[in-house]
């Protein structure tokens, strides 16, 4: 990988990080009816389940989406 | 790479490093006879059209319609330890029709799968521990079409913080699949099959195997945001390439499709989900990707869902792609005959998608249509432009019973 992916990804990583240190101020079970709301869900949603298979078909890209990243062939 | 290591090694710490304090998740007294916690069913209709298929060099229609259903069932039940056990079971079956698949072999009235029924079960088992916080699962998921056989085996393990606002997660994939080799009726060799149903003479079963490793951190900010970043590194070795995709060299020779035996991916996604006042929520995922035939990715998408009523919402999207092509890579024609590896796949070609739609969801308190059971019912629709012109659309219903 070139060097400015390897800068582009170090970037990524901490930013996630300071944007994670935050959320060690807990919350309370009580305070997440927002949190629980089913959209708020960080898990790929049961109606996006094939869409997710057409982008893995469609798109040299896979993983890391929450959905199958191989097995199958999609080579149609 | 190193700097990376590290930053992944301290985000792992931190995600360890939870408070020990008093556990607050003991339940008290619960049922624990098995019990259906949720029915999914989905259905879907997506239709596509384009003229760069890779079965005829990178030209040619691209025509393909798949209906695909799916239904899903999910069991649990709590055991003397206060364990929770979840099973889930998954049965998904798809009819496609492929024009492309169609040009094969030109000279027959049906080539080897120019229609295919793809059927895909899997079963799961998790258990949640409360005292430990951890939960561990396997799984088993098979897969068959026409030409094409896989069997994937995942084993997970996640660990919940005390406060339930983070959480480490691990998932392991094996998926050891094996495909008939059909070749372009041109480019077969003497008394090599066709792969059609009634001919008999032999095909080349060639392996295909993918190892992934899902390594995903997710965090409560704040009573609003929900934010998890997600690492799946990806190896597959053994046939990668489509044997009856065919390559047309600068010299006006002809080849089928050949790319290297190994291919490693690394995406890495991050995902936000914000709840915006009362009535708005904001889903938003960010992917970046790359592996080692070159091609360098990124998607986008954001969705956001209003809450019309508590029972009703509606919810836009839009989902940005692009990707840089793998090495290997050229147009119809464009190919040096020198060159040991070559591709006209657009699906691996240097692209930009745009996916738009909206989806709406109905949820009332006393179940759909007053059936107490039938928890709520789904309608999508997303139209999808590909940058050499391909579009698609795809219409998507959900019924959820629980």
């Amino acid at each position: 990988m070139k060097m400015n992916t390897k800068r582009f990804l170090y970037g990524l990583s901490l930013l996630i990080v300071a944007l994670s240190l935050p959320g060690c101020a807990s919350v309370k079970e009580y305070q997440k009816s927002r949190i629980n709301d089913s959209e708020m869900e960080l898990a790929g949603r049961k109606a996006e389940k094939f869409e997710t298979s057409f982008y893995l078909y469609r798109e040299g890209a896979s993983g890391a989406n929450g959905g199958k990243s191989s097995g199958g062939c999609g080579c149609n | 790479m190193k700097k990376l290591t590290v930053t992944v090694a301290l985000m792992l710490t931190c995600g360890l490093g939870w408070a020990q304090t008093k556990n607050e998740e003991e339940p008290s007294y619960e049922a624990r006879q098995l019990k259906v916690e949720e029915v999914n069913i989905v259905s879907s209709y997506y239709h596509q059209e384009g003229n760069n298929s890779a079965v005829t060099g990178g030209i040619g229609t691209e025509k393909l319609t798949d209906y695909a259903n799916s239904f899903d069932l999910v069991l649990s039940k709590l055991d003397r330890k206060n364990r929770q056990h979840t099973f889930t079971a998954d049965f998904n079956i798809d009819y496609y029709t492929s024009a492309s698949s169609d040009k094969i072999d030109p000279l027959t009235i049906s080539s080897a799968s120019k229609s295919d029924v793809h059927v895909y079960p899997s079963l799961s088992w998790r258990v949640r521990n409360p005292r430990t916080r951890t939960t561990m699962g396997i799984g088993y998921s098979f897969s068959t079409e026409y030409d094409y056989t896989s069997n994937g085996f995942t084993a997970q393990w996640a660990k919940n913080s005390v406060d339930n606002n983070r959480e480490l997660s691990l998932r392991a994939s094996i998926f050891l699949d094996t495909w008939q080799a059909i070749l372009p009726a041109e480019l077969r060799p003497s008394n090599y099959g066709s792969g059609a149903e009634n001919d008999r003479v032999r095909v080349d079963e060639k392996p295909r195997n993918s190892y992934n490793l899902a390594v995903s951190l997710s965090q409560v900010v704040n009573k609003r945001l929900h934010l998890m970043v997600i690492a799946e590194p990806s190896f597959q070795q053994g046939l990668l390439s489509t044997p009856y995709h065919r390559v047309y060299f600068t010299d006006g020779s002809l080849t089928t499709e050949r790319l290297p035996g190994t291919r490693l991916k690394l995406p890495i996604g991050v995902r936000a989900n914000y709840f915006y006042g009362d009535r708005m929520i904001v889903r938003a995922f960010y992917r970046f990707y790359a592996d080692d035939w070159r091609m360098v990715a990124h998607t986008a998408n954001l969705e956001v869902p209003v809450k019309i009523t508590p029972f009703l919402s509606v919810s836009p999207f839009y989902r940005f792609h692009t990707q840089t092509a793998v090495q290997y890579f050229r147009a119809y024609g464009q190919h040096n005959p020198t060159l040991l590896y070559h591709t006209s796949d657009y699906d691996i070609g240097a692209i930009t998608t745009h996916f738009v739609g909206a989806g709406v969801r109905i949820a009332p308190p006393g179940g759909i249509m007053g059936l107490r059971h039938w928890n709520s019912l789904e309608l999508r629709y997303g139209h999808y432009v590909r940058s050499t012109g391909m579009t698609a659309n795809i219409l998507t219903l959900l019924v959820k019973v629980k």
